[in-house]
């Protein structure tokens, strides 16, 4: 039990510190200086408090959406619609903000909430179909990903305004942007970030410490076995996808009722959802992990963008992105490395 | 365990897509880089030539530097933010300034969550002009300027307020107007088509003044209108050129930026198959005479050519002199900002040529006015 602990903590950080070295090879390749490009990158995440603010801002949804990538996963559920339940999230909150007027204590739980019930019933069509007649969830959920986004441009267009680009500004009572966070770092860091905190505290709460959360994992790691203990494998199903669904819609929130304080008619997707599925794949399905996970990703991203300021190209960030996935895709390699120089060791 | 192996073959997926995708965009970095290389160049081999003049030049505009931040098509995407990059460049080999802070520089931006960023960014590393360009990029700039009042601000192709922002804007529709009227007379099939971005009033502004110029010429003519929902999306923009011409239209014309180079490559597709098709594609923002050029055969008719380079020299050069003027900046074809190409002089013939003159005479006298709306183009076609 220590020994698989001890990997799971072990693992993802090699790999990112593989990741990281071969982006510096690959920087020298092409003739940059890796040095200059990362602290490029450091200073473009946490260089000021501007930054440091704006960090957090892109961190907030990773860490609900790979909670929600990490909550399915666990139940033997893979929620590609994640993107998909984002966007209805994001969608509702911004509805519920723009369309009504109460005090604060009512407007902005209820935006949330709305979020939360958009994003569980937009994963609920997945579980369902999966629990009653065995669709495969990863075919539904990618196609649910489509069907929301165009149908949020379509409402976005005709419904909440009359042909604009965007909705309104969310009531002030509905934003979670607060004027102190915005004075001292002049950036857009909101609350969300607490919300996002108690989501990840939530999903470990569910899982770890509730009966419920006991047999969802059970359905995970053995459906018949679960169904033989008398489990109700399907309801859990349902039950779990739903729950991932409303994760993934409070990280839309986060989007529409903090970053943005509205929502625009999308092109294509925000990939906020897909960076979830490699957020939670970073940290182990867990929801520290995928906190930790989120912080490692928000970071890149935002320095990413500081990086051709030292004359480093930022698409090499998406590679050294994709190189540390990929180390952690191949963690049986490290793993088995690390189990012979053990061996050998002694 | 096969849910595990399938999350593990989707991870490797997901990486290999990661990669090809960083693999296909930092293609474009390597031509920006090329620009700036060549960029390097000329500010040398300018050097060598007027050595005195230029090292005074410098040491007085030392102290200026100007930098710009792209919507999400890019500083390659062969129309809108390219120009206002290379007008960027063209100044700052003009006043011997370089590449990167202090001098001249961009950032590009890769989705709507980056613009602020970008914006603040830039105004970290001490350029003293900034240029958001594209309507997208409206409310970050608001913001920007509210909160750093001591900066110069421009928005290209939108109106925000504010005593440091300057906000130019462009008469497309008297350009769309003139390629409309080309357009009217190339056509065989009285078929032409529009393919625009978004559904945003400064592209319906495109639509409206091509919608009129073609109407004007000849009432018979058949407009088919889309919008690919995107000005990063070459796909779609593909797939209605090539449902478009399929119906049998034969002169497309599009304001999309990037997703223009789906319509001209279906166009040079149908024109490699066949050398004989009557196929066309007007080109926006830029002269896009090179973006048709399919062996000896060229499908760009012509190109509402939108001066977003000289816009943004002008406005350089002012506002390094100290006559930054905040407020609306209107260019149109009285400035020659706004023109029709004639680069393809096979297929732009002398008629349409002389035709377009003319109705250019007629919208500088005034004679005519262009619709800019829908509303006005409705109010404008009654009136024929």
């Amino acid at each position: 039990m220590f020994a698989s602990r001890f990997y799971n903590i072990v693992i993802p950080v090699i790999s990112v510190i593989l990741g990281l070295i071969a982006g510096a090879i690959i920087m020298l390749l092409f003739g940059y200086n890796p040095i200059s490009g990362y602290a490029a990158l450091w200073n473009g995440a946490f260089g000021d408090l501007y930054f440091t603010g704006e960090t957090i801002v892109k961190v907030t949804p990773y860490i609900l959406s790979g909670v929600a990538v990490a909550f399915a996963f666990r139940t033997g559920l893979f929620n590609i619609g994640v993107e998909g339940q984002v966007f209805v999230g994001w969608l509702a909150a911004v509805w519920v903000g723009v369309a009504l007027d109460l005090p604060m204590i009512l407007h902005l739980p209820l935006a949330i909430l709305a979020a939360a019930v958009a994003g569980g019933l937009w994963g609920f069509v997945p579980g369902f179909l999966k629990a009653k007649f065995r669709v495969h969830e990863v075919i539904v959920s990618i196609m649910m990903n489509y069907i929301a986004l165009y149908t949020c441009n379509a409402i976005i267009r005709s419904v909440i305004t009359d042909n604009e680009d965007k909705t309104e500004n969310v009531a002030e009572s509905a934003s979670l942007a607060s004027e102190w966070l915005t004075q001292l770092t002049f950036s857009r860091l909101h609350y969300g970030f607490l919300i996002a905190l108690i989501g990840a505290f939530l999903m470990w709460f569910i899982l770890e410490k509730t009966t419920k959360g006991y047999e969802l994992r059970s359905v995970g790691f053995n459906q018949n076995a679960s169904k033989y203990a008398g489990m109700n494998v399907d309801r859990n199903i349902v039950l779990s996808f739903v729950i991932s669904g409303a994760f993934a819609g409070v990280a839309g929130a986060m989007q529409g009722l903090g970053t943005f304080q509205f929502m625009s008619v999308n092109s294509g997707f925000t990939n906020i959802g897909f960076d979830g599925i490699a957020v939670a794949l970073l940290g182990g399905n867990t929801a520290l992990g995928s906190v930790l996970g989120a912080f490692l990703f928000g970071t890149l991203k935002v320095g990413a963008l500081n990086m051709p300021s030292a004359g480093v190209p930022k698409e090499l960030v998406d590679i050294v992105v994709a190189l540390i996935i990929f180390f952690v895709a191949s963690s049986y390699i490290i793993r088995w490395f690390l189990q012979r120089s053990k061996k050998e060791g002694k | 365990m096969k849910q595990r192996r399938f999350f593990m073959i989707f991870a490797l997926l997901l990486t290999i897509g990661l990669v090809l995708g960083a693999c296909g965009t930092s293609d474009d970095t390597a031509s920006s880089n090329e620009d700036g290389g060549s960029e390097d160049q000329n500010d040398s081999s300018e050097s060598g030539n007027e050595g005195s003049e230029e090292s005074t030049e410098s040491e007085s505009n030392s102290d200026f530097s100007v930098a710009m931040v792209t919507d999400v098509g890019g500083v390659d995407d062969k129309s809108f933010n390219q120009s206002a990059w290379e007008g960027l460049q063209e100044f700052g080999s003009n006043n011997g300034l370089e590449k990167g802070q202090g001098g001249f520089d961009y950032a590009q931006s890769e989705s709507d969550a980056d613009y602020l960023n970008n914006l603040t960014r830039l105004v970290k590393n001490d350029f003293n002009l900034i240029f958001g360009i594209g309507y997208k990029l409206n409310d970050a700039i608001s913001q920007v300027s509210e909160r750093y009042p001591d900066r110069q601000f421009a928005i290209v192709d939108s109106v925000v307020e504010g005593d440091n922002v300057a906000s130019i804007t462009f008469k497309e529709h008297q350009g769309s107007f003139l390629v409309g009227v080309a357009a009217a007379m190339k056509t065989e099939s009285n078929k032409v088509g529009f393919v625009g971005g978004t559904e945003s009033d400064l592209i319906k502004k495109f639509e409206s003044g091509f919608r009129a110029g073609v109407k004007s010429v000849n009432k018979d003519i058949e407009i088919e209108v889309q919008y690919a929902g995107g000005f990063d999306k070459a796909d779609k923009g593909k797939l209605i050129a090539s449902n478009m011409y399929k119906q049998g239209t034969d002169v497309i014309y599009h304001a999309s930026g990037a997703t223009g180079n789906g319509v001209f490559a279906q166009a040079k597709d149908i024109k490699k198959n066949d050398p004989e098709a009557n196929v066309w594609v007007i080109g926006v923002d830029r002269d896009q005479y090179e973006e048709g050029q399919i062996g000896d055969n060229n499908v760009t008719l012509t190109s509402m050519v939108k001066r977003v380079d000289i816009a943004v020299q002008d406005l350089s050069t002012k506002s390094m002199n100290g006559n930054f003027q905040s407020g609306v900046i209107k260019y149109g074809l009285d400035d020659d900002a706004i023109s029709v190409a004639t680069t393809n002089e096979k297929a732009y013939t002398e008629e349409i040529s002389n035709s377009v003159n003319e109705w250019k005479q007629k919208i500088t006298n005034g004679d005519i006015e262009v619709p800019s709306t829908r509303e006005e183009l409705q109010t404008y076609l009654d009136s024929l």
